[in-house]
């Protein structure tokens, strides 16, 4: 409903990756902003390493918590493969950010199903506007391999109906408090988020 | 807050003295929160049996209660609920169930609508997180009002969606004369009963007449006569999400059903529909009533009836085509309109089934059950459920909490010629032994049973995020509790003491040995492991392992362990001297997922998994 000017953003990835906090942020920023926010996920046996995907819309009022098919703004890929699994879902002028860095399950290690040779490709084909990179090596880099989540969100701060400045400050105060160690190397990630979006478009 | 956030906020200030419930997905975190309020006794009860049973005494005590369940746990509690109904209530009890609508973590999508009709109690239906917290303070006064325990259904898409709550203060509320003896009306004697029957029946009809004047069911009027829906629960958004401009009929109190508002929308439309998702409970009764209802006529049985299932359905009914709506959000660089090929569609792409967790202790247990030969493995609810997978394929049978002991024992007890020489093993949790297992073995010692039990002891309830439980020796505040001995509650339930062993599931030469010795043995026993859930915070995780390239010779080995931190970096097909062409796998260990449980290294013969150089854990 272009009337109520809705953001639907579908981060996707695997249990254990850091989908549910990154959903959080997200909400948490936008409810800040002022806006009425619905975020839903599908939890529970998804913390085994089963596929995990959450919804967060945002707008002037959210009805249903669960995005339409094909109404997908933005698909925070945590995972090619996963990127690919969702890719369908998003509106023909979205957006996917897509993390590079491959994490193969058991039925693929043990050579019952193949991996997608080219999952960031097959998504190009579809015609899609991607940005892919490996969020993981960009975290490595900076020393912790948990970063992924403030990376991804970096990459995707210009796509939102708010500042990046906003989402960043979302994201470090919540460090602030708890881990004020992890402050700056949060800021480091975000901002490489950030280069890595305008370098791999 | 998510939904169930909301229910025990709403609870809270409703003045609840007594929140119980046994972890179940998507229900689970009720009670987490709900024991982070002040002045509010919570507990983790053994089973949602004895949850409802706590509510119901604390209710007759004078205190408003509160028991949170899934769908599958009130069959549980369905006996306490169905005499409860007769007994009434002093403070107010709401009984929280949640439906898994989609099958997100349950083992069957049943329908707690039908609990209302059964047991004759008013049911609540929230369709977001403020209605959650609205509602359970309304179902505390009907409660009261009605003399009834109040079932607030909910469903995953209620529990685990976050959204706006405000908030208010707690008022307290207790019946201040306390229990007061009256033995004719809460000994459930069949006399007494008799009489409480009749008392039931006439409740019923007054909250039949209530939920046409409630103001939880009301019209909200739209245009589009077209086509009119009846909504209760999340539904409501569902359609409003589909159909903004059509006249909606949202009902909160979903039984009795409010008729005469069902009749008022039905003039008022061309067609009506209702949208209810799982079975057709309200659609019959209207049907019955005599009012023109389209519902499973059109839409789907299973799963939830979000946009993307009610567009195409309505679209259909009127004879539409889908309209694909345009963007809402400015974005940079605009791009062509492209449709995305069907050949791209998800089901193409492998499945990422959940599985176990890196350095699980329940790896070896089913590393070992899954290279011993003709037996038949009744399997139990919980995170083992998952052995049944890949690459084990080690579980025959799973029905319900508790069921691996009953089943066991009924496999061995009915096997027919073919299977004489079949050893019967059965696997159960901790949490679920406890829950309705242990009088399963009970049953088979009394009965001279022949059933090698696997008591899998993680000292939590693993599949729900790993809450404590009696085997954990803490409470549901983490403080320290009692902790059971499972080997003497095993002897106790009548398994010999020499049938009793404790292992080490690392350790895997012991556990194959041990599963070995009392399979072969005619009589039962119990194997309890002895390793805590990786999830629980007392997980002591030790240096990552690596691999060393040169001495992996692709054997493929520790693949069949299953853990998913082992992975393969290159595949070989290779000839063997005897003409047969053998696949070889390498693999390599995730450093920042392996937890060192050394549990990999017991199955490599050329021993390349060894402590990694330098590692230091982040």
């Amino acid at each position: 409903m272009s009337d109520n000017n809705i953001t639907n953003i579908m981060v996707a990835g695997i249990g254990g990756q850091g989908v549910m906090t990154a959903a959080e942020i997200l909400s948490q920023t936008a409810l800040a902003q002022g806006y009425d926010v619905k975020k839903t996920e599908v939890a529970g046996m998804s913390q085994r390493g089963g596929v995990v995907t959450s919804h967060v819309r945002f707008g002037n009022r959210i009805l249903s918590p669960a995005i339409p098919p094909g109404e997908t703004d933005i698909l925070v890929g945590f995972e090619p493969a996963e990127a690919l699994r969702w890719c369908e879902q998003l509106r023909p002028s979205g957006v996917a950010m897509v993390n590079t860095m491959r994490q193969e399950p058991p039925v693929v290690s043990l050579g019952l199903f193949d991996y997608p040779e080219d999952p960031v490709g097959d998504i190009l084909k579809a015609g899609i506007n991607v940005h892919a990179f490996d969020a993981g090596a960009i975290s490595r880099e900076l020393g912790n391999p948990k970063l992924v989540n403030t990376v991804m969100l970096g990459a995707i701060s210009k796509y939102l109906p708010f500042s990046a400045e906003i989402l960043k400050n979302e994201i470090l105060d919540r460090f602030r408090t708890h881990k004020p160690k992890l402050v700056e190397i949060n800021e480091r990630a975000f901002e490489a988020g950030q280069a890595a979006e305008v370098a791999n478009r | 807050m998510s939904g169930n956030e909301a229910v025990s906020r709403g609870a809270w200030e409703a003045g609840c003295r007594v929140a119980a419930a046994y972890p179940g997905t998507p229900a689970t975190e009720i009670l987490e929160y709900a024991s982070q309020m002040p002045d509010m006794y919570s507990e983790w009860s053994v089973n949602e049996k004895i949850s409802l049973e706590v509510a119901i005494g604390a209710s007759l005590a004078g205190s408003r209660a509160l028991c949170a369940m899934k769908h599958v746990g009130l069959n549980i509690a369905a006996d306490a609920l169905m005499t409860q109904t007769l007994v009434g209530v002093n403070g107010g009890l709401v009984i929280a169930v949640a439906d898994d609508v989609g099958l997100s973590s349950s083992q069957n999508e049943q329908d707690s609508r039908f609990w209302g009709r059964f047991a004759h109690v008013p049911m609540l239906e929230p369709a977001d997180a403020q209605e959650a917290y609205e509602m359970v303070k309304y179902a505390f006064e009907l409660s009261e009002r009605f003399n009834a325990p109040v079932i607030l259904r909910m469903t995953t898409r209620i529990c685990h969606v976050k959204a706006v709550v405000i908030p208010g203060g707690r008022k307290e509320h207790c019946q201040e004369a306390g229990f007061q003896k009256d033995a004719s009306r809460m000994v459930m004697t069949p006399s007494n009963a008799r009489h409480a029957i009749p008392r039931m029946y006439e409740r019923e009809d007054k909250l039949r007449m209530f939920s046409d004047e409630c103001e939880l069911n009301y019209i909200k009027k739209g245009n589009d006569k077209r086509v009119g829906y009846i909504t209760s629960g999340p539904t409501f958004m569902h359609v409003q999400e589909s159909f903004p401009d059509a006249p909606t009929l949202k009902i909160g109190l979903s039984y009795p059903l409010p008729m005469e508002k069902i009749r008022e929308l039905a003039s008022q439309v061309e067609q009506l529909v209702i949208v209810e998702e799982v079975e057709p409970i309200a659609e019959t009764e209207i049907k019955a009533a005599g009012i023109e209802v389209l519902g499973k006529e059109i839409l789907p049985r299973i799963g939830e009836l979000a946009p993307d299932v009610l567009r195409p359905a309505i679209a259909k009914l009127l004879g539409e085509e889908v309209i694909q709506e345009s963007s809402s959000i400015p974005v940079p660089t605009p791009q062509p309109q492209v449709k995305v090929p069907v050949s791209m569609h998800n089901a193409d792409i492998f499945p990422r089934p959940p599985t176990m967790c890196v350095a699980c202790p329940h790896l070896g247990i089913y590393y070992c059950l899954s290279k011993i030969r003709n037996t038949s493995i009744s399997g139990d609810i919980g995170c083992y459920t998952l052995g049944a997978g890949h690459p084990w394929n080690a579980l025959d049978t799973t029905i319900c909490m508790g069921a691996s002991m009953g089943v066991a024992h009924g496999l061995d007890k009915g096997r027919v010629e073919a299977d004489k020489d079949k050893r019967i093993i059965a696997v159960i949790g901790d949490s679920t032994f406890m829950h309705t297992g242990m009088q399963g073995l009970l049953d088979i010692t009394y009965n001279k049973g022949n059933v090698t039990v696997l008591l899998l002891d993680n000292r939590a309830v693993g599949m729900t995020g790993g809450q404590y439980n009696p085997g954990s020796g803490r409470d549901i505040h983490g403080e320290e509790s009692m902790r059971v001995s499972f080997a003497k509650l095993c002897e106790a339930l009548g398994v010999k003491s020499e049938r009793i062993h404790k292992v080490n599931p690392y350790e895997l030469p012991t556990l194959f040995k041990a599963i070995r010795q009392e399979i072969n043995i005619n009589d039962t026993s119990v194997i309890i492991t002895n390793q805590p859930c990786v999830l629980v915070d007392f997980y002591g995780a030790q240096p990552a392992l690596s691999v060393d390239d040169d001495k992996c010779t692709g054997c493929k080995n520790c693949l069949s362990i299953g853990c998913p931190a082992i992975y393969v970096t290159r595949r070989e097909t290779v000839i063997k001297p005897n003409g047969k062409e053998r696949d070889l796998a390498f693999v390599r260990i995730d450093s920042a997922a392996c937890t060192g449980c050394d549990l990999c290294p017991k199955t490599c013969g050329p021993d390349a998994i060894i402590p990694m150089e330098g590692f230091v854990r982040q």
